[in-house]
């Protein structure tokens, strides 16, 4: 994980820019006119309903999908205009955690994790040491010869979590990490997510439907020197001003923006729907 | 979204609120041609692949092995059957003539230009195109083709090309074991069962062959091949409406494997015909 050092972000300029963003199906439009940005070494908390295009946003974010109309740019590549050759590689600068770990599920954890690296025919002998590197930083060095079909559905996320950041990408992407978690796994999950984003800088965007993880990443860091999850005093543009990372939240409602704004906005907000999430 | 890799170009018509007869119909219509047309693109890419790096050795052999060697069982019990029911079929309207000795002629002739092949494409057809089908289309459903590309890579190249390079090696390698293990099979029902020699059945086999039928059923196992890959893959990488779909996309890609290679064998016959004749 080294390798990260050189990647921290000292600006504050845009990681990912959606603009007017529209995208359907056969069903209608999904997302329609979606706009807004993460910043680097950002949270971005996207919530919304079931079927609101979180997921959709994460795909358009990761140059999975194209948009119907309108611009994504991503690290300042506008990747809804680059061709899927491109994509490819531009792809590799993006860690994306799937709902369900999307793991290969007939290839044991070991190769799972360094499925990038065989692609990018990386020395064989500098392979294990960095997938045991990734897997002991999400606590399952001991799972690396087990087939993900032995796995729990933490564990499953936790190696997705792994494959995600073996080649150590500025931007991860988690679709509902914690959903369908008991609370104890959940926490554990956003841990490993609140480690990543304090100690190696990854910009993220986070959907889930769960707004207790949204809080729980903008109310606390992890402090690198006593290895802990201490409070966090500071958010918005403190932190910000402090060069720390800062956590905002995007809320969709029947395709399109309804709100955005800082932690404290949201839990103070009286607006029904967002209370909806608040209960 | 139309210009994204392995979706039905055709999926993006907007709901309407009347529906006529016309509608359905021309929309029908526009999915069939997008289907054909995304079904043409992957097998172009699938083949064009082959001409740029990287390459997938490993999982290529892999496939080699599962659709070459795990197929052998059924090729080889088959082959011999249909070799000896050949041979008691004809043998027994030439009885009538006094000719059984010709019986090896016209086994070894089907065998090699028509039943070799056909029965090799339908047999792998069902076995591989299926499994390609249910396989690929799991790791659709699972998003494991989309974490695919989310890592860089093109599953065109790591999932299609090294099935179709194998089935295009392995076809035509299990056609060759199914005439031979048929004519096997005919041997032995001619000795049994129309008292001839083996030695003469063989030698009337191999005598009857002309270089022109060897070719006949060379280009047929490869465009059978062909045909039961590329199916098989298009409609696991299309497969919509989660395990429900996958297990209609493999009963689909039988069928349509199946039909194709029996309409195509229609066409490389008169092709090959026509060649045969041009040609040799």
């Amino acid at each position: 994980m080294a390798g990260y050092g050189s990647m921290l972000p000292t600006q504050t300029h845009s990681a990912i820019t959606f603009e007017n963003v529209r995208l359907g199906f056969d069903e209608g439009d999904i997302l329609r006119g979606v706009s807004f940005c993460v910043r680097q070494r950002e949270t971005l908390i996207l919530l919304g309903e079931t079927g609101t295009g979180k997921t959709l946003t994460l795909k358009l974010a990761a140059g999975l999908l194209r948009p119907d109309s309108g611009s994504v740019e991503v690290l300042g590549h506008k990747i809804s205009e680059l061709p899927e050759e491109q994509l490819l590689a531009f792809r590799r600068k993006i860690g994306f955690v799937f709902q369900e770990g999307a793991l290969f599920d007939s290839i044991p954890v070991a190769d799972n994790v360094a499925y990038r690296l065989h692609e990018d025919r990386v020395a064989s002998e500098e392979i294990e040491p960095r997938v045991r590197e990734v897997l002991r930083f999400v606590e399952l060095e001991h799972a690396i010869d087990l087939l993900p079909s032995e796995l729990s559905g933490g564990m499953r996320r936790r190696v997705s979590i792994a494959r995600a950041l073996i080649n150590q990408p500025p931007i991860v992407l988690y679709d509902s990490p914690t959903a369908g978690l008991d609370p104890l796994t959940s926490q554990t999950i956003i841990t490993l997510i609140l480690r990543l984003r304090d100690v190696y800088g990854v910009t993220a965007l986070l959907a889930t439907h769960r707004l207790q993880d949204g809080f729980a990443l903008a109310n606390f860091q992890f402090d690198p020197h006593s290895g802990r999850v201490v409070h966090n005093s500071q958010n918005g543009n403190a932190a910000a001003a402090a060069n720390v990372a800062r956590t905002r939240f995007l809320v969709y409602r029947n395709g399109e923006v309804y709100f955005e704004g800082e932690p404290e906005e949201i839990a103070n907000s009286n607006d029904p729907y967002l209370k909806l999430f608040l209960e | 979204m139309a210009d994204t890799p392995l979706q039905v170009t055709g999926s993006q018509t907007k709901h309407e609120q009347t529906i006529s007869v016309l509608d359905v119909l021309g929309g029908a219509m526009k999915r069939s041609v997008a289907a054909v047309q995304d079904y043409a693109e992957l097998s172009f890419r699938g083949i064009t692949n082959l001409a740029t790096k990287p390459y997938y050795f490993q999982d290529t052999l892999d496939q080699m092995d599962d659709i070459g060697v795990g197929s052998l069982p059924i090729i080889l019990l088959s082959g011999f059957f249909i070799g000896g029911v050949m041979v008691l079929q004809t043998g027994a309207q030439f009885v009538r003539f006094g000719q059984t000795s010709l019986t090896g002629d016209v086994v070894s002739l089907a065998l090699v230009r028509e039943l070799g092949p056909a029965i090799t494409g339908l047999l792998t057809a069902g076995r591989c195109s299926s499994g390609m089908a249910s396989e690929l289309g799991s790791m659709l459903v699972t998003e494991q083709v989309d974490a695919m590309r989310a890592m860089g890579t093109d599953p065109s190249r790591k999932l299609v090309t090294p099935r179709l390079l194998a089935t295009l090696l392995m076809v035509p390698l299990l056609t060759g074991m199914m005439v031979f293990v048929g004519l096997l099979g005919g041997c032995v029902a001619s000795v049994f069962s129309l008292r001839l020699s083996a030695v003469e059945f063989w030698r009337r086999s191999i005598n009857a062959l002309e270089f022109a039928d060897l070719m006949q059923g060379l280009m047929k196992s490869l465009v059978f091949g062909f045909i039961l890959a590329t199916v098989g893959c298009y409609k696991g990488l299309t497969v919509r409406g989660g395990t429900q779909g996958v297990g209609r996309a493999t009963t689909q890609s039988v069928v349509i494997s199946s039909v194709l290679i029996i309409v195509a064998d229609l066409f490389l016959t008169k092709l090959s015909l026509y060649l045969a004749n041009k040609i040799f």
